[in-house]
């Protein structure tokens, strides 16, 4: 059971990764991201079963960062889209050498 | 406030002296004190009259200084204060003199004023040292000193600069006197590099003139090489003896020094090379033509009477530890009979009138080294007094015909040389006391009996031969060869000294007939103290004639009542240096190489030097004589005389310019290249390195991303297997 | 004067206001206008020299140890102090940086034009810190003010700098922070040992005297600190900084520089690595590399000198052939030679300061530098040409000058332990003159013939004041010099017995001769009889 739940865990990581390498829309880059979270927090509570409630613990400061990160990731985004008219992350690439 | 302790002290204690007792010196800090009081105040009236008129050429013009009798008080005082310092401390001088000629006075004097330098390892005194060597010189320095600054207050007294032209020349005495009277090598040092400061001043005195200022330069920076040898052989001293002072040095010498051995002769050495640099001798000599830049009567006090035997001086000074050096004793009458010849050659085919005075006092300064190299230190010193007389006679008597040249190109616009020989003739007519006076020093320099400088250059002469002839003499072939070229020297001596005489006073004028008509004598300020130096050029000789010329007719079979007098005068001071050469080289030889003794050489020389005055001057008289604006180049070996064998020009070639071609390539390639260039460029790479790692920051988003997860993916990686 | 300072207690606190006030001065500068900023920072920095002064009647000449020395804890888990004291050596050094800053300030009244406050703001913060250097006797404390010293003048330079003032900036702040972080490692090693050695952590420089060190570890120590400290001199081929940093820095900034600041490597030497590591101070090959490269700059860096078309450049170049005299001195290991050394250190601040001084003024007044512009000068400014000559003779070492001196002391001394290097050493006397005098005549002598110099102002009264003074102390060093070396002796003399401490093992070992060659003379001169 554990070693289904952590491939899964594992299958959406990788989407999830994939999705912020290759993905040029920052909403969906975002959510790649939220998947990527979700994977962690699944692999997280499957552990939990074995070593203890430490993960499940873990799980809860994991969710609670990722709504902040949602609240201010998002209104940055907007913030992006209302000065560019663009979500596109390949428009901004200010911060380089 | 110790000086004036000291002072006091000489005062309360004047009634001691005397008598054939203790000498007891008389102020004898007074004597330098007074030219360097000359100094502040003409040194301050001097920047007073420069800022006013720095005033009037920042306004567009120049300063009128008015007529002779409307000067401001900046231009009248030099001319009491400058010779009046000098004549006061002449003064001293002659008190100081005449004590010490009525007391016994075997050991020097040391008058200590303060300590100068003390650093627990080194002592050295600010302190006059007063002995017979130090009074001769005081009294030359002090006594001719004053006489040209008598004369320049006639020559100078147009020139805008006076109050700084006194100034210069008081600091000069000042520092001549320290050099003379100090009582330890640095402080002689102090001295000596002193004037060399003055001599600069004074060469480049017209400063705005590039040529005068360039010769100033030339001679400080050849005077340095010299004192570089005067500093290295300081140091070798003090290794040895743990002092500089003059009197512990000298005493312990014999002792410490092994005669002959390598410490001597390294020391005679080094001291030699900062004589050569002072004294202008081969090689540093190239310094003393150019100086002539200078106002003339600088020429007659520095370049000729005073600052130039500072060298002979140190060397008489030093005697002991130079006759404890054979070899570099040989050196030292080697290069003085070498420049003798070699200057004597240039002056042959000078024709400008300092010029040929200058090569001449070159050549006259390497017979007084022919002499102290041969031991007659007080030969040496003897012709370095003569020398002092008719020497500066015959530059201020140039003085005063450049004067007198100089007024009547001037009334009439010329730009004609002044100083060119070619230019002049037959001034005898116009300038009857110049050309006496000149007369009389000419004699004096070709060494005719019974002239000054016959008995000064005889006897350094005839010691070279009685030397080489001594029982043990260390090279006695090449001290014949010196003595052969001395004589040589003596008789190129007469000759272009009469070339001088002819072609300035005899013959006829080549002036131009508007110019003529303001050829005058010099005044009176100027032709007294001409004539007082004629005086002691024909007669200052007498005080040191040989026994053996004294007996003989040339002495009048003994009439002149001060037969080496200057020879018994210096004994105290060179006792110790004949010591030693007597003990190592036994008695010296009273024959002459080629036969013959001390009288009939005398008699030979004489009589040759006389030939060559009366036929030279018989033979040039009708010789026609071009002005220089239309006289031709000289060719064939004239022409290596005249542009005086190329020395400067090899020295440029092989010191100067090499020189300034290593010194930019030092700073262009090794600073600027290779230590700069390293320097930047690592810098260069960590900034190069800093821009590769700023290449992954291409402010992509995914870029980051990307190299974030193979980056956790490598951590992963390392830390699982 | 002793009555009136031990009145006050100057011996008590006098030391601490001289660090402190000018960083009070500072805080002041900063509060005042900007016009009257210059004043300020004047007025305050002239009251904190003739506060100095009292030192000279407050030290006790014949003593060689730290005076006036005083020590709180700083930070005690450390083992740092807060320790202040003042010897024979440092003494000359605070006398020098406390005359030389009113001065350097006075020089700037018309050189600084924008941004006043901070400008003399920094000038005081840099006094604080190179007092700082010389009087703290904690190695701790002694790095905090090294480095201190190097902010003010990093802006100083980047700031108020010529057109490459930047490169010039960064340039110098690089090379000797490189080196002083060299050092550091070496202070942390030393500490180090002493914590294991002692088992109390200390900083304090008498405590780190004690702790013994082999002789590999005295090279690789020596080699750090002789690192920073020959960057800080600068010793050749350490030395391109200075050329550079001279030229771009405001006069005020060269002066400090020249002055004070080049002093602290040479001091550091004196200071630290001959009684830190006496052992690798003395072994041939660091005695033969450290002589070498000092003899290297002398002659070197006049040549280059003597080819400079920009006058300051000139100028820069000698300071590195002066304090190779110093450097030449010191490894000496004889009292002239130390004795020397020092001397030169003040005759280089006096000298080279005025230098500086007098190429800002004729800066100001023409807005060039380079050589080949005047010409003539000496017509239309005679009172500077005067001023001009003397400083340039005295630092050429013309005797009767503070130079000589102070050369020919460390000349001597080298000469009594190295007589080759000596002798080629001596032949930097003939450079000098190659290369000042040309200078000397391009500007002031030949003719005046272009328009621009016609018009130049001679001195005004302020900077007769501020040149005055140096003039009037080099003439002064030059004829009487004893007053300062009798109160270095003692200091030196402790110095030199520390590394002869050091030296005996290794002398017995190898049975070498001692120096016999030096004797003092048995008959004393016949000396006048003004005394009986």
């Amino acid at each position: 059971m554990i070693t289904e739940a952590l491939i899964l865990s594992a299958i959406l990581f990788v989407v999830g990764t994939f999705g912020v390498l290759v993905r040029r829309n920052a909403i969906i880059m975002f959510l790649c991201i939220e998947l990527q979270l979700n994977a962690v927090n699944l692999a997280f509570v499957a552990l939990s079963r074995l070593v203890g409630i430490d993960g499940q613990v873990f799980v809860f400061f994991v969710m609670t960062v990722a709504a902040a990160e949602a609240a201010v990731g998002l209104a940055i985004i907007i913030s992006i889209f209302r000065h560019y008219e663009s979500v596109d992350v390949n428009n901004f690439n200010l911060l380089k050498w | 406030m110790t000086i004036f302790s000291t002072l006091l002290t000489s005062v309360v204690q004047e009634g001691h002296g005397g008598g054939g007792g203790d000498f007891v010196p008389f102020l004898p800090g007074l004597v330098v004190l007074l030219p360097l009081l000359g100094f502040v105040i003409n040194g301050f009236l001097a920047l007073r009259h420069a800022r006013r008129s720095a005033d009037a050429v920042r306004a567009g013009g120049e300063l009128d200084l008015g007529g002779p009798g409307e000067r401001p008080a900046t231009h009248t005082l030099p001319s009491l204060v400058g010779p009046g310092v000098m004549l006061l401390a002449f003064l001293v001088t002659l008190v100081n003199f005449v004590r010490m000629l009525g007391s016994e006075l075997h050991e020097p004097m040391v008058v200590h004023y303060w300590t100068w330098i003390d650093t627990g390892a080194f002592h050295v005194s600010a302190a006059l040292q007063l002995d017979q060597l130090s009074m001769v010189m005081m009294m030359v320095v002090t006594g001719v000193g004053f006489l040209i600054h008598v004369f320049s207050v006639g020559y100078m007294k147009d020139d805008p600069g006076y109050p700084r032209y006194f100034a210069y020349l008081n600091l000069f005495v000042f520092f001549m006197l320290v050099l003379v009277m100090g009582s330890s090598y640095p402080l002689m040092f102090v001295g000596w590099e002193g004037v060399g400061l003055c001599s600069y001043l004074l060469i480049g005195y017209w400063f705005s003139d590039r040529e005068k200022a360039d010769a100033g330069k030339k001679a400080f920076i050849v005077n340095r090489i010299g004192d570089f040898g005067f500093l290295v052989a300081m140091f070798f001293l003090f290794v040895t003896f743990g002092t500089l002072d003059f009197v512990p040095v000298f005493h312990d010498a014999p002792d410490a020094l092994v005669y002959g051995g390598g410490l001597a002769t390294a020391i005679s050495l080094f001291f030699l090379l900062g004589a050569t640099g002072k004294s202008a001798q081969i090689p540093l000599y190239v310094w003393l033509p150019d100086a002539m830049a200078g106002p003339t009567p600088v020429s007659a006090l520095i370049h000729a009477a005073t600052m130039v035997t500072a060298g002979v001086y140190m060397v008489a000074r030093s005697s002991t530890l130079f006759a404890l050096s054979p070899v570099g004793s040989a050196t030292v009458a080697g290069i003085g009979v070498l420049t003798a010849l070699f200057a004597a050659t240039i002056a042959l085919k000078q024709n400008d009138i300092k010029k040929v005075l200058a090569y001449s006092t070159v050549s006259q300064l390497g017979y007084m080294f022919l002499g102290v190299g041969v031991g007659a230190y007080a030969a040496g010193v003897f012709h370095l007094m003569t020398h002092a007389f008719f020497k500066a006679l015959l530059f201020l008597g140039s003085g005063a015909v450049i004067h007198s040249m100089h007024h009547a190109l001037h009334h009439t616009h010329n730009h004609a040389d002044p100083q060119d020989m070619r230019n002049m003739g037959g001034l005898r007519k116009y300038m009857p006391i110049t050309w006496t006076v000149m007369w009389l020093a000419t004699l004096a320099i070709a060494g005719i009996w019974p002239f000054a400088g016959f008995f000064s250059k005889d006897e350094i002469i005839w010691q070279t031969a009685a030397f080489g002839g001594a029982e043990h003499a260390p090279f006695p072939g090449l001290y014949t060869a010196y003595w052969v070229i001395a004589l040589a020297a003596a008789m190129l001596t007469a000759f272009y000294m009469t070339r001088l005489m002819v072609m300035t006073f005899h013959g006829s004028n080549r002036t131009g007939s508007a110019e003529e008509k303001h050829l005058h004598e010099a005044p009176a300020v100027m032709w007294v103290p001409l004539a007082v130096l004629a005086v002691l050029s024909t007669f200052g000789g007498w005080i040191n004639v040989p026994e053996a010329i004294r007996e003989s007719f040339l002495g009048g079979f003994g009439v002149l009542p001060m037969t080496e007098w200057l020879h018994h005068w210096l004994e105290p001071v060179t006792a110790t240096a004949h010591h030693i050469q007597e003990t190592n080289l036994g008695e010296l030889s009273h024959y002459a190489p080629f036969g013959g003794g001390e009288v009939a050489w005398a008699v030979i020389s004489t009589v040759m030097a006389l030939v060559i005055v009366v036929a030279a001057s018989r033979v040039l008289v009708r010789g026609e004589v071009k002005p220089a604006a239309e006289d031709a180049e000289p060719t064939g070996f004239g022409k290596v005389l005249y542009n005086k064998w190329y020395v400067d020009e090899l020295y440029d070639r092989t010191v100067v310019q090499p020189l300034l071609r290593l010194s930019r390539f030092c700073w262009k390639w090794i600073d600027a290249f290779l230590i700069d260039g390293a320097v930047n460029a690592a810098g260069l790479v960590a900034r190069g390195m800093g821009w590769a790692g700023s290449l992954f920051q291409t402010g992509n988003l995914n870029t980051y991303a990307f190299f974030f997860s193979l980056a956790a993916l490598v951590i992963l990686g390392v830390v699982v297997f | 004067m002793t009555l009136i300072l031990e009145a006050i207690g100057y011996g008590g606190w006098a030391l601490h206001a001289l660090v402190w006030l000018p960083v009070l001065g500072m805080l002041l500068v900063l509060r005042s206008e900007e016009e009257s900023a210059k004043h300020v920072a004047f007025w305050w920095s002239l009251g904190v020299f003739v506060l100095s002064l009292g030192l000279w009647w407050a030290f006790e000449p014949g003593w060689g140890g730290m005076q006036l020395a005083s020590s709180t804890p700083w930070i005690p888990a450390w083992g740092v102090d807060y320790a202040l004291g003042v010897d024979g050596i440092s003494l000359f050094m605070v006398l020098l940086t406390t005359f030389t800053t009113p001065l350097a300030i006075l020089g700037s009244y018309r050189y600084i034009g924008k941004r006043q406050r901070a400008f003399y703001a920094l000038m005081l913060l840099l006094e604080a810190g190179v007092v700082g250097v010389f009087l703290a006797t904690d190695v701790f404390l002694f790095y905090v003010f090294f480095e201190l010293t190097l902010v003010p003048m990093y802006f100083i330079v980047g700031i108020w700098g010529g057109e490459r003032r930047i490169y010039a900036a960064i340039k110098f702040f690089l090379y000797t922070a490189f080196g002083s972080l060299l050092m550091l490692v070496g202070i942390l090693y030393l500490f180090m040992k002493a914590k294991t050695m002692l088992g109390v952590p200390t900083f304090a420089l008498a405590e780190l005297l004690q702790v013994p060190l082999s002789g590999t570890e005295q090279l690789w120590l020596f080699s750090a600190f002789a690192l920073a400290f020959s960057i800080k001199v600068p010793l050749f081929p350490l030395h391109t900084w200075l050329p550079d940093a001279h030229v771009e820095a405001p006069t005020p900034g060269s002066v400090v520089l020249a002055a004070v600041l080049l002093k602290m490597g040479t001091y550091g030497f004196l200071r630290f690595l001959l009684p830190l590591f006496p052992v690798a101070s003395q072994h041939p090959t660091v005695v033969s590399v450290m002589m070498v490269l000092a003899v290297i700059g002398i002659v070197y860096a006049a040549w280059v000198a003597a080819v400079q078309p920009d006058a300051k450049k000139l100028v820069a170049y000698t300071s590195v052939a002066h304090m190779g005299f110093v450097v030449l001195g010191i490894f000496a290991l004889t009292l002239n030679g130390i004795q020397g050394g020092l001397v030169v250190m003040i005759s280089h601040g006096l000298s080279t300061g005025a230098l500086f001084l007098l190429l800002g003024m004729l800066y100001e007044r023409r807005h060039t530098r380079e050589i080949e512009a005047f010409g003539g000068v000496g017509r239309v400014a005679p009172l500077f040409a005067t001023a001009f000559v003397i400083t340039a003779l005295a630092s050429i070492g013309l005797p009767g000058t503070s130079g000589f001196v102070g050369e020919f002391l460390a000349l001597l001394g080298t000469f009594e332990t190295h007589p080759t290097i000596a002798i080629v050493a001596s032949a930097g006397v003939i450079f000098a003159a190659y290369y000042m005098l040309p200078m000397v005549q391009k500007v002031f002598f030949n003719a005046l013939e272009k328009p621009e110099n016609r018009e130049m102002e001679d001195l005004s009264g302020r900077e007769l004041v501020i040149l005055t003074p140096l003039v009037a102390l080099m003439i002064l060093v030059g004829w009487h010099p004893t007053p300062i070396l009798e109160r270095m002796e003692p200091s030196i003399e402790v110095v030199l017995e520390r590394v002869e401490e050091a030296a005996a093992p290794v002398m017995e070992a190898e049975m070498l001769p001692g120096s016999e060659t030096s004797h003092a003379p048995e008959t004393a001169p016949t000396t006048s009889s003004e005394t009986d």
